[in-house]
Order: structure tokens, then sequence, then C-alpha cells
């Protein structure tokens, strides 16, 4: 790998973000705490679902902790024409419908979604 | 394909509005009215977990648009699901305006969280394993500009400016660490980030390395180049395995990318981060005993001054700063001072992490700007205390800290008024406590704590702290006479002035701040030999009310100690010489005819 200057690092930036990402991004909670609560199986139920649904095109992105520590394991939505949501106490069962029902059939899974708890200060610019 | 419904709404899952109607009427009063106008394939309602503002309640989230519709009540849902989800028009005088908040300046007061997330900016949403994922929100963005354009002492002023102070808890300016470092003689200068957090109930620091490394070693990049150093050292106990890992893992890419190591980004100046594992004493976050353990000796503190920007790591100049306090700079630089000091409240600017926990609903790890009050931070972030008990006091500080009184719940959070209310801000742990909770019993866990981490080296934590406890102890089981509370405020004031750290100085603060709001407690189990919350188990009594008692034997044949006699059908007794108060009888009885207390 090539050392970065600062316009190398400023057009590897600009490369990043207009490179287009996985039409679903999952993000998941795999802080010490998330993991503790059973993350990681939720990943694994959810990669098993998306190869069952033939679901390509997507990103499971390994976050750190989220905050909501009353409703670990969590993990966001981020997906084209579906609004963005947070799913609080993501077990095994909820993980599967987040693929089948959100994913698949774009619909919301009921008494899982959580609020953003503030809004993104790079987003606010 | 796109989405099957044209609208999402999410409803807040908040008790009861002002009229008492609760969210679930709500719901099932929108279900019908959907219904009812055939739109039940335009929109999906959903219940969700928290929303925050809950004096705005009940609130419904409307996406696209991300509308937000509060005070909801019976009478305006038709006409929202008519012409909302029905005609595209959302109903502008239901929506919610954010108002301009009192005590708390923010620069974008458009939104109507509680929270802003600045220390926590990345954390949940970038992989902090990838180096890429950082720098595509700004990351290194600000090492960059500060190397190409800012000299050390523009550096200095900005984070002046900002007026940033230490967020490990004596809330010392930043930049004077700095600027004295800077000015010290000697080479080479170290750069240490403190990364020992060890206060029972506090994660923020962890939470922080585990979800966004890089912005640490940022940080710590830009500290060095300020102040002359080419080495930075990050002290980490080795019970963060989970940090430790992605801490080496993000120095070893930074290091690829040129953003680490000889020559950062083409320019002359280099920086190297190592990480120094301590074994979990609580007295190494102490700047000079953590020193001292880097060193391979024992981590025990050292009399100040010199201070270690003076004489440090090894004699040399260093300067030591806490996670959080690193990971606000790079947004400093990026976005000015002047933008940092437009949040939080009088002499603290900014904001500060909290990991709040204990008896609130919504436990987490929050960030709100430096004067919101403990009120809208147990209240609307906690989601009230758990099980509709009554809130008692909150704990910040750990065991250095102290407790604040429901009288105070008010009060704005900042250091200025956490110190006047006989608390400190500490690293962030905030722990919640209602009726339930006897704060001698809480002083008690706090001193066993300290007692165990005190390091020895001085005799007034040594002997002070035991001593403490000891007083406590009694009075918890009920031998204490009068003088007690007396001898606690001596020796805790004896403790504050002639300890040598901030360890020794700080353990009776829990103590002090409980006597100084709930006195009668102390009087109370001292005089009455009572606790009322029922926690200390020495002065509590289990009875069984005899024309409850069916004599079924039930609690008998659970008490491990024999101590429940009493024949078949006929009413049973304990006797107390034998009880050793374990409840077993209490949780075993089906007729309520146990009392307790």
């Amino acid at each position: 790998m090539k050392k970065l200057d600062k316009d190398s690092l400023k057009k590897l930036r600009d490369k990043l973000r207009r490179s287009s990402r996985s039409s679903i991004i999952l993000r998941v909670g795999l802080g010490t705490c998330g993991i503790a609560a059973g993350a990681e199986d939720a990943v694994k139920v959810i990669e098993k679902e998306l190869k069952k649904h033939d679901i390509k095109d997507y990103e499971i992105q390994r976050t750190g902790c989220m905050g909501y520590c009353y409703c670990e394991p969590n993990v966001e939505v981020l997906m084209k024409d579906m609004p963005t949501i947070i799913y609080g106490n993501v077990d095994e069962g909820i993980a599967k419908k987040i693929v089948v029902k959100h994913l698949v059939h774009r619909k919301l899974v009921d008494g899982h979604v959580v609020d953003r708890p503030a809004p993104d200060i790079w987003e606010k610019q | 394909m796109t989405s099957y419904y044209k609208y999402y709404a999410i409803i807040c899952p908040c008790e009861e509005d002002c009229s008492g109607r609760t969210s679930e009427e709500i719901y099932e009063a929108f279900m019908r009215e959907v219904d009812e106008q055939g739109l039940e394939d335009t929109v999906q309602i959903v219940m969700g977990e928290c929303e925050q503002v809950t004096e705005k309640g009940p609130l419904m989230k409307v996406e696209p648009g991300e509308h937000l519709y509060h005070n909801l009540s019976l009478k305006n849902i038709s006409k929202i699901v008519r012409e909302h989800f029905g005609q595209d028009k959302p109903v502008k005088k239901y929506l919610y305006e954010p108002p301009a908040k009192e005590n708390i300046r923010l620069p974008d007061s458009d939104f109507y969280q509680s929270q802003f997330r600045l220390v926590l900016r990345n954390c949940g949403v970038i992989d902090p394993e990838k180096i890429d994922d950082y720098i595509e929100r700004e990351g290194y963005a600000a090492l960059a500009k500060v190397l190409s354009e800012m000299s050390p002492d523009d550096v200095i002023e900005e984070v002046k400016e900002a007026g940033l102070r230490g967020r490990g808890g004596a809330g010392f300016p930043t930049w004077m660490k700095w600027k004295f470092t800077r000015q010290a003689e000697g080479e080479p200068k170290y750069i240490i980030c403190n990364a020992d957090e060890g206060d029972p109930g506090a994660y923020m620091d962890r939470s922080t390395l585990e979800g966004d490394p890089h912005s640490v070693l940022e940080a710590m990049a830009i500290a060095g180049y300020t102040i002359g150093a080419e080495q930075g050292y990050i002290y980490i106990r080795a019970e963060y395995p989970l940090a430790i890992k992605r801490l080496n893992k993000a120095i070893a890419q930074a290091e690829e990318y040129g953003l680490l190591g000889e020559n950062i980004l083409g320019t002359d100046f280099s920086f190297h981060i190592e990480l120094r594992l301590g074994a979990g004493a609580f007295v190494c976050g102490e700047e000079t005993a953590l020193i001292a353990s880097i060193e391979g000796d024992r981590g025990m503190p050292r009399p100040r001054p010199p201070f270690p920007s003076v004489k440090g790591l090894w004699n040399l100049p260093s300067c030591i700063n806490n996670v959080e306090t690193l990971a606000n700079i790079p947004v400093i630089m990026l976005r000015s001072g002047k933008w940092f000091a437009s949040i939080g409240s009088g002499d603290s600017k900014g904001t500060k992490v909290f990991a709040l926990t204990g008896k609130v609903n919504n436990s987490g790890l929050i960030e709100v700007p430096m004067g919101t009050s403990l009120r809208e931070v147990i209240f609307n972030i906690g989601g009230g205390i758990k099980g509709g008990k009554k809130f008692k006091a909150a704990q910040t500080g750990g065991p250095s800290g102290g407790m604040i009184p429901a009288e105070d719940l008010d009060t704005p959070i900042d250091y200025e008024n956490l110190s006047k209310l006989g608390s400190i801000m500490g690293s962030g742990g905030l722990i919640a406590m209602d009726e339930d909770d006897c704060m001698i019993d809480v002083s008690k866990f706090y001193l066993q704590f300290s007692v165990d981490e005190s390091c020895g080296k001085c005799a007034p934590c040594r002997i002070g702290g035991q001593q403490l406890f000891g007083y406590l102890d009694k009075i918890s089981s009920g031998l204490a006479t009068p003088t007690a509370i007396d001898r606690l405020r001596t020796i805790s004031e004896t403790m504050q002035k002639a300890s040598l750290c901030g360890l020794g100085q700080s353990t009776p603060n829990p103590v002090l701040s409980s006597l100084k709001y709930f006195e009668d407690e102390y009087t109370e189990h001292i005089d009455e030999k009572h606790c009322r919350a029922k926690k200390c188990r020495d002065l509590v009594r289990y009875n069984i009310l005899s024309e409850q008692c069916i004599g079924c034997g039930l609690c008998k044949v659970r008490c491990p100690s024999d101590a429940v006699i009493g024949e078949k059908r006929k009413p049973h007794e304990i006797i107390q010489e034998k009880c050793i108060k374990c409840g077993e009888c209490y949780k075993a009885c089906k007729f309520d005819a146990i009392s307790f207390g």
C-alpha cells in the first residue's frame, strides 16, 4: 500500500464516498456488550436467511456499541426506498423476521423499532 | 423493488399523554382509521420501542419525510390519516417544532432529541476494523489539516477557544496541559492516552475505543504534533480484550496508510503509538500511578508537583489525556473551537458521554450537551424509573463521586454544578437509584471498592478507608452508636486533606454526599435500627402473620436454618435467633402471610 499524503487522502475519501455501496446495509452492534447479548448469533441467522432468499447485494457492517444497552442486540437496516430503521432486542427469531419481513416483503417488524438517539453530526453540515 | 407501503409510521410507546390516553389506544385508533379509509396498503403503523420527548407524547414519526407528529389525540387521528396518508399532505399544525432549549446552546437545534453525538459520532455507524469507513467520515482530515495549515500554537489556541476540559474527572483545561507540556524542557516528550477505566458501572471509554479507535489515534497524533512528541502510549486495562484487539488493528492500518509512523502524510512529522496493558488496578487511572505502571513499577502515585507535564514518563514531559477528551479533538480541528464552544453551558463546553445504568427503563450509552438536566437524562432519555417506582438519587462519578438527590433533578449537569452538589463529573458513570436503594448500603458498596483498590502507600487512604467502611458496616448492622456520624465526618475530612492522590481524597465522597442529603437515613439506622429500603439484612425482621397463615408448611420446608416452627394447619412462627434473613420463606409463601421490614 502506498503511503498517503494530504491530497491522496482526500482523493481516497472522495472515492470512498462516490463508490456505490450495496443496496442493503445491515449494521450490527458488535461491541463487547452486543456480543455478550448474542449479536453474533443474530448475524449468523441473518446470513443464513439472506442466502435462503438469494439476496446477494448486501453488506453486513460490524460496528461498535450503538448505545442501546436496554435492548441489545441491535441491528440497523439501511436500504433503498425504505426508511432507515434500528431494531432492538434482535434475537434469532427477530433476526429472521428482519430478513423475511423487512428485506423481502418491505414491511417493518412491529414491536422492535428503536428511535435513533441523535442526528449524525457529519450529515448536518 | 420499491417499498411495499408508501408510508411507514412509528408510534412512541410512552405511558400516557395529558388526557390519559395510552399510545396503545392511539395505535388502535390509527389502525381502525386506516382500515376505514381503505389505506391499509398505503401505510404501515408500528409501535416503536422508545421515542425520547415523553412530555410531547404520544409521538408518531412518519417516513419518508421524517415528519414528527406530537401530542396525538383521538381527535386529530382521522385528519392525519386522511390528509397525510390519503392525500400526501402532512398536517402541518400537528407537527412538532423544536423549541429553543434553555440553558443549552446547540449549533443545530432543529431536532427533537435530547442527545447530541459528538464523541460517539462514529460509534455504531462505522466498522471499527476498517480504516476506510473512518476515512469516509472525515477520518484523518483533521490531522491533514493540522499538519498542513496549523502551527502547534494555532492548535493550542483552537483548543483554548473550544474550552475543552478533561473528561477523565477533574475537568482541567486541555489546552493548558498541552501548553505546559509543549513548553516544558526535556526531550523526548510523550503523549499518553488514559484508557484505564475502572469505575463500577462505567463503560464509556471501552465503547468509544471499540466503536471508533481511529478517532483517538488521530487525536493523539494531533496532540503529538502540538506538544512535540513522537511517541504515544495508550494505557489500557487487559480486561478490555476487544478494545485492545481493535486498537492494535487500527494502529496497523493507520501505519500502512502512512497516517501513523514515520513521515506522516508525507510531512517530516513522525508519530508512533503503542499500547501498554494494565492489570486493572483502579489507582492506575491516577496519572502518576499510571506512569509508574508503564515504567514497569508497581502502580502507586507520587506527590505532585512536579506534574507529569514537566516530569512524567521516564522523568520527561508527558501529556496525559482521557479517551473521551481526545475523541473530541478531531471535530474541534475540523469544525473550529468556536463551533465547539457553542455547545454546552457556562464553563463546561461540548458534550458528555454517560453510561446510564441502574433503575432506569432504558439504560444506555448516551451523550448529551453539557448543561442538560438530570431530569432530562433520567426521565426522557432513560425513560424513567423501572416499575413506576420513585426516583431517589443519582450517583455520578463512581466511587469518587456522590449522590444527587431528587430535589436537584433540574440542576444542569456541568463541572461546576456537580461539584457544588458534592459530586463530581467523574468519567461518566451515572447510576439511577430508586426508593428500594438504601444510601448506607450504596455507600458501603463504593467504600468496599475503594478500600480494595487503595494501593496502601499513604496512611490516610489505607487506614481511613478501612475505618469508614467499618463504621458503615456497624451502622448497617445496627451496632453503631450516635457518635458514628461524627466519626465518619472527621475521618472523611482527614482523608480529603491528607491523602496522597485523588483516590484517597475522593474515597469519602459517597459517604459525605449521602450524609449531606440523607442524614435522616443514617440516624434511622442508628437510633431506630430501621432500614426503610429494607436492604440492610441485619435490621430486617421476617415475621409470620398468624391471621394469614394457614399452616401449609411451605416456608418450613424451604427454611435452610430450621428457624420456622409450627404444626400443620396451624399458624407457624419464626425463631428470630435462628433466622439468617435469606428471604426464602417470604418468597415461598403463597398467602402473603410473611412480613418483613
